[in-house]
């Protein structure tokens, strides 16, 4: 069994002891275990099931490599999927429970898939629900649907607060172990600005747990033990002002230009601290180390997926570390020197090693296997295991000759096995940007290929490996790799290299390793069947051979394919393994086979984190007018425009929105309106050249308007399509103020500078977006004049100001106000612009003067009926991107006398002036009904697809109350020359409405109300 | 008499960096060739300040002249005075190609402040906030989580921010909850 042991746990409190619950059995822990050392001190080694085949799991690693151990964490609004249990810090109160499972952990209906699991091979949905075809859809794919998924979803909101933090530093030290300490120090003594980040809440990584595995004084830095070095050298870097230390934060991904991502889980230890959960950084790196350190690799033999088989260094993990032992009697078994560290480890504290089971046969005995002999332990070489027996968890293994076919010489009893396929350099952030890997043949790894790093926008590698993460294994060589990965980052970021040494360090030295990719050599099918390669998402040795044999030769083809590495954990443990195996039944060298992409982020991370502040109020940026809160406060039924919010109509209290929207509209045409209209876009085009520059991006003519006086223009770009439209004010000879649409504002601005900049940077025009100096305020109906002569001197008849020109005026307590006689409407209409700071101001004012006429405020769709029963058209209702102003008979603002407009030359194209080309018209419907948006016209026969010809399709529908009819406008092929003709307009319920065409403008034809 | 409002009419909110919206400051937008003796001329007129270098702003108390592109400045001033100044800078530019509005209503400016006012920006936007990189002087022109926004150090060492009167209540906001008390980050000081 799994038990805490009396003696050890470098990092535990055991002062401090945390109570916790797992599927609701109450547990106990210390402050410094993880979930995981927390969980087999109780004893709990079955921890989840497998994806596929709902195999029992239990803890295989002690990091962030872990395939097995996930647990849904946490309750409500705190309920988190899928957390890795050796990467989550104990807390008190902590609560999960595992996942995959039904009905209960230990007893799983789904357990029936590992009993068919011969019938479950490599490909088996892609090939059993192929047939008949629509049944995937249909019947197949939601079974498969529910039985998916490891973790359940959250169902509540998460509580939690997330931000982003964005940093500069010189040099970003990625992983704080010996390699990463060293680097950041010798980049640090040079003065440059150092980051380095640990995703453990520890510094020192793995070394002082190794050291410690071997007698006293054997492994050292400078002479001391290695936790000392580490003690000291935390102390000496944390008082060195340039260098900046984060533990609990993972470097995620590295990016182009020198852009590191750091995962910093600031609160999961202490839920209800103070402070956001989670905090990504998004930093700007001179140069980045990445002393990412080096995974353990498992062994593939039959059972090496069963409940208390774990890497050898994560069972002295759990020793030194946690003071806990995984089994009373551990079986080690290895291909390499440094699992014998486990054996000699479990041995000093007294727990039993029954046999060393090493494949490889050594000329002699090499220091570790002399150690561990001297302390009695046996040790077999040239030895492999055949099977692991147990369920749930281990109960023996079988022995047999690593070069056989796996014929049993011994059964030995144990409760746990330890093993060691030898180390795989951590490359995956070296990788992220495309820094190539190379092939250690001694080792059997692959390790970054430092004359191929990623490339800066310099030509230069902007990332330098260091330590166990660049291939060197031993003490010394790690810690001489990350001082010269130290003090080249500070030279590649211009600072300058002092005399100091790498420490020196004495290492056990280790006999080579032999690659051992299948455990025994010869192993049959029915044991390949049972070596696991991808716990979590069940890959085994059998399934990647049979992708090979059916021709799936590319990694990334037989990756897809098998599942291999997709799983939550990406493949830390299974990727080399797996390519080993692909590589053998493809009769080519490794390297020739290659490895899968690595890809951010290193670990799953947080999408809150990803979504940082945005959410909630900060989700969107809502931009208001100066008079929002006057709606609010009065019933505004708001719309969405662009990123503002608009009024769509305002209800008094039991109105129903049509009803709102018809009053307004009545009110205006027969009285006196209001109308917010400050979100209209305001751009100021001054220069000699401005006329110009007019003439050319509008299709009418601007440089000969008068200097007072407006005029309404439309936009298109260079392919002659509408993009915006809006009224011209010439303010000056050399100035212009340009109205765009709303949702205009920003992007005719750019346009506008686009061209300048780009192409007529020697005209002599300037453009200044001034939408928001300005509230904007529509005074509209017959009573408009009226009303505004209460509040201004200023002469507003017919002749002083008429329809199309605009003057500067003060209303009531000394407001500025420019007034352009223009009408969206038909009515007789001011628009008032005023400083955004008094905007509320007027519109107060305007509500009071104008009461005794029953001033109203409409909204948005009051303002669309209005300007559809005068026949204007809407950018975005009228055109969508493939309609240009011809097809809307708008010839008359398409000026002759032009030589070059945008979008000309595009329009003269044979599709362009196509007499086929839809065109507007007014359409009635014969019964008075509104006709659907968007429906479209139906012709006789059908087309080469089969499906009914059409001849044209509404583009703005409405009720209009003035009419008391629905009024509409379309495109319709030869439109205007059909008026009168009645055409069917089928509805998705399959009636059609009939409507006659008829002419656009449906109100006040000759324009006598706006021009009174 | 009534009078001109702000778009938050002072709203202030203190984690642990203050947070208050300053009310209106007159501002004009000022493009023309920034190397020209008129412009040179215009800066003085309008404000008494030079013209700045790159990233750079001039401060003297509430009157400012900020760089926001290579033909664009910002002249801050008090804003009742903004008409004036701008009859200044017609004059020392007539005949020259050039453009000065009034923008002062299109902003809102908020005043962050307190030991830790530097990181609760550095959570928003992409700027090195270290007192190394960005000090008294300099000014970025930026966004802000996701609105554009431009922000300087003034001489006592708050941190004034400015971006567009429509999105006022969302930056407040975000300033806010970046500020709020136990979100220290303690990279920068």
């Amino acid at each position: 069994m799994s038990t805490r042991l009396a003696a050890g746990g470098r990092l535990l409190n055991k002062d401090r002891a945390y109570n916790f619950t797992f599927n609701g059995k109450r547990l106990t822990g210390y402050q410094g275990d993880t979930l995981a050392s927390a969980l087999l001190a109780n004893d709990q080694m079955l921890i989840g099931r497998s994806f596929k085949y709902h195999r029992p799991r239990g803890v295989v690693a002690s990091g962030a490599e872990e395939p097995n151990g996930i647990v849904g964490m946490g309750e409500g609004a705190k309920f988190e999927p899928n957390q890795r249990v050796t990467t989550t810090e104990l807390f008190d109160g902590l609560t999960c429970a595992s996942q995959n499972h039904w009905p209960s952990l230990e007893f799983d209906v789904g357990a029936i898939n590992t009993k068919l699991s011969r019938f479950l091979p490599a490909g088996f949905y892609y090939k059993t629900f192929i047939s008949p075809r629509p049944f995937w859809k249909h019947v197949y794919e939601p079974i498969i649907r529910k039985s998916a998924g490891l973790g359940k979803a959250p169902k509540e909101r998460d509580q939690d607060k997330y931000e982003h933090f964005y940093a500069f530093s010189d040099v970003v030290v990625i992983g704080g172990g010996v390699a990463g300490l060293q680097a950041a120090y010798a980049a640090g003594k040079t003065g440059a600005k150092v980051l380095l980040m640990e995703q453990t809440a520890h510094w020192g990584g793995r070394a002082p747990v190794d050291s410690a595995a071997v007698n006293e004084g054997k492994e050292n830095i400078n002479g001391k033990p290695v936790d000392k070095f580490v003690d000291e050298i935390v102390a000496e870097l944390e008082k060195m002002d340039n260098v900046t230390m984060r533990t609990r934060m993972m470097g995620a991904g590295v990016y182009d230009h020198g852009y590191v991502l750091g995962y910093e889980r600031v609160n999961d230890h202490q839920p209800d601290a103070a402070g956001p959960r989670h905090r990504l950084w998004r930093v700007r790196a001179g140069h980045i180390i990445t002393a990412t350190g080096a995974i353990e690799r498992p062994l593939s033999f039959a059972g090496n997926d069963i409940p208390g088989v774990l890497l050898a260094s994560a069972v002295r993990d759990y020793a030194i570390n946690y003071g806990v032992s995984v089994g009373d009697r551990t079986v080690v078994v290895t291909n390499n020197d440094d699992a014998y560290r486990t054996a000699i480890t479990l041995k000093t504290l007294g727990l039993s090693v029954p046999v060393v089971i090493d494949a490889r046969v050594l000329p002699e005995d090499s220091a570790l296997m002399a150690e561990a002999k001297a302390q009695g332990i046996r040790v077999m070489m040239g030895h492999a295991i055949a099977s692991v027996k147990g369920g749930k968890r281990v109960t023996g293994v079988e022995i047999c000759s690593q070069a056989g076919e796996g014929a049993v010489l011994e059964t030995i009893d144990c409760d746990a096995v330890a093993m060691s396929g030898g180390w795989s350099p951590v490359v995956h952030l070296w990788s992220h940007c495309g820094g190539k890997l190379v092939w250690n043949t001694d080792f059997a790894m692959f390790q970054p290929d430092v004359d191929k790093p990623p490339l800066g926008a310099d030509g230069n590698g902007f990332v330098t490996p260091a330590g166990a993460a660049n291939g060197a294994l031993d003490l010394g060589g790690i810690l001489a790799d990350a001082d010269a990965a130290g003090k080249a980052a500070a030279t590649a970021t211009g600072h300058k290299v002092g005399k100091g040494k790498a420490p020196t360090a004495e290492s056990v030295e280790e006999a080579p390793m032999a690659p051992v990719w299948l455990m025994p050599q010869g192993a049959g099918i029915k044991k390949r069947m049972k070596a696991w390669l991808d716990y979590q998402n069940d890959v085994k040795v059998s399934d990647v051979q049979l992708a090979a044999r059916e021709g799936f030769e590319s990694v990334e083809h037989a990756k897809r394919y098998t599942t291999l590495g997709m799983a939550t954990d990406q493949g830390k443990l299974s990727n080399i393994n797996g390519l080993a195996i692909l590589s053998d039944a493809l009769n080519q060298p490794i390297p020739q086979t290659g490895t899968t992409t690595f890809r951010p982020p290193y670990t799953p991370i947080s999408l809150a984190a990803i979504a940082g502040e945005a959410r909630d109020e900060r989700f969107q940026p809502i931009r208001k007018t100066p008079i929002y809160g006057w709606h609010e406060e009065n019933g505004a039924f708001f719309e969405p425009v662009g990123q503002w919010r608009r009024p769509y109509c305002y209800q008094k209290p039991g109105e129903s929105v049509h009803d709102a929207v018809k009053r307004e509209i009545n009110q205006t045409r027969e009285r006196l309106g209001l109308l917010d209209a400050s979100t209209l876009g305001k751009i100021i085009v001054k220069g000699p050249d401005a006329g110009k520059f007019l003439d050319m991006l509008y299709t009418n003519m601007m440089s000969t308007l008068k200097p007072g006086k407006c005029r309404y223009g439309l936009m298109c770009n260079e392919n002659g399509f509408l993009s915006d439209d809006g009224v011209v004010a010439r303010i000056d000879e050399d100035t212009f103020l340009c109205h765009t649409t709303t949702g205009g504002a920003e992007t005719i601005h750019g346009h506008m500078e686009e061209w300048l900049q780009t192409e007529w940077w020697d005209w002599k025009v300037y453009t200044a977006n001034v939408t928001e100096q300005y509230a904007q305020i529509a005074v509209v109906g017959p009573q408009a004049r009226k009303t505004l002569e209460k509040l201004t001197d200023a002469d507003l008849s017919s002749e002083a100001l008429p329809f199309m020109a605009w003057a500067d005026i003060t209303l009531g307590d000394g407001i500025p106000a420019r007034a352009y006689r223009i009408s969206f409407s038909g009515e007789l209409s001011y628009e008032i612009a005023v400083p955004a700071s008094r905007g509320r101001e007027l519109w107060d004012l305007l509500l009071a003067v104008g009461a005794e006429d029953g001033i109203t405020p409409y909204g948005t769709e009051g303002l669309h009926v209005m300007r559809a029963e005068k026949g204007f058209i809407m950018i975005g209702d009228e055109t969508d991107g493939t309609v240009i102003p011809q097809d809307l008979n708008m010839q008359w603002a398409i000026s002759k006398k032009k030589e070059d407009y945008l979008g000309k030359r595009a329009q003269e194209r044979s599709h362009m002036a196509d007499p086929k080309r839809w065109k507007l018209v007014g359409l009635q419907t014969v019964d008075g009904s509104v006709l659907p948006d968007g429906a479209y016209c139906v012709a006789e026969g059908t087309n080469e697809n089969g499906q009914r010809n059409v001849q044209g399709r509404v583009t703005s529908t409405y009720y209009s109350p003035t009419l008391d009819k629905g009024i509409a406008m379309g495109l319709v092929l030869h439109g205007p020359d059909r008026m009168g003709e009645v055409i069917d307009f089928p509805k998705v319920d399959g009636t059609i409405v009939k409507a006659k065409i008829v002419d656009p403008i449906f109100y006040d034809k000759d324009g006598e109300k706006q021009n009174v | 008499m009534s009078k001109p409002v702000s778009a938050l009419e002072g709203a202030s909110y203190q984690g642990f960096a203050k947070v208050e919206e300053v009310g209106l400051r007159g501002m004009i937008t000022i493009r023309g060739d920034l190397k020209s003796a008129g412009m040179k001329k215009a800066a003085a007129a309008a404000t008494g300040l030079d013209v700045p270098g790159q990233r750079e702003v001039k401060l003297d108390g509430d009157t400012a002249l900020a760089w926001m592109s290579s033909d664009e400045l910002l002249a801050m001033v008090p804003y009742a005075e903004v008409d004036d100044r701008i009859a200044a800078i017609d004059k020392a530019l007539k005949g020259k190609h050039y453009l000065a509005v009034n923008v002062s209503d299109a902003r809102a400016i908020f005043r962050l402040s307190g030991g830790n006012a530097r990181e609760v920006i550095a959570k928003l936007s992409p700027v090195d906030m270290s007192s190394d990189a960005f000090g008294l002087g300099q000014i970025r022109r930026t966004r802000m989580a996701q609105v554009p926004a431009a922000f300087w150090v003034d001489e006592t060492g708050a941190i004034m921010v400015v971006c567009f009167r429509s999105v006022a209540q969302y930056v407040f906001d975000l300033l806010k909850g970046a500020a709020e008390n136990g979100n220290q980050v303690g990279y920068l000081n």
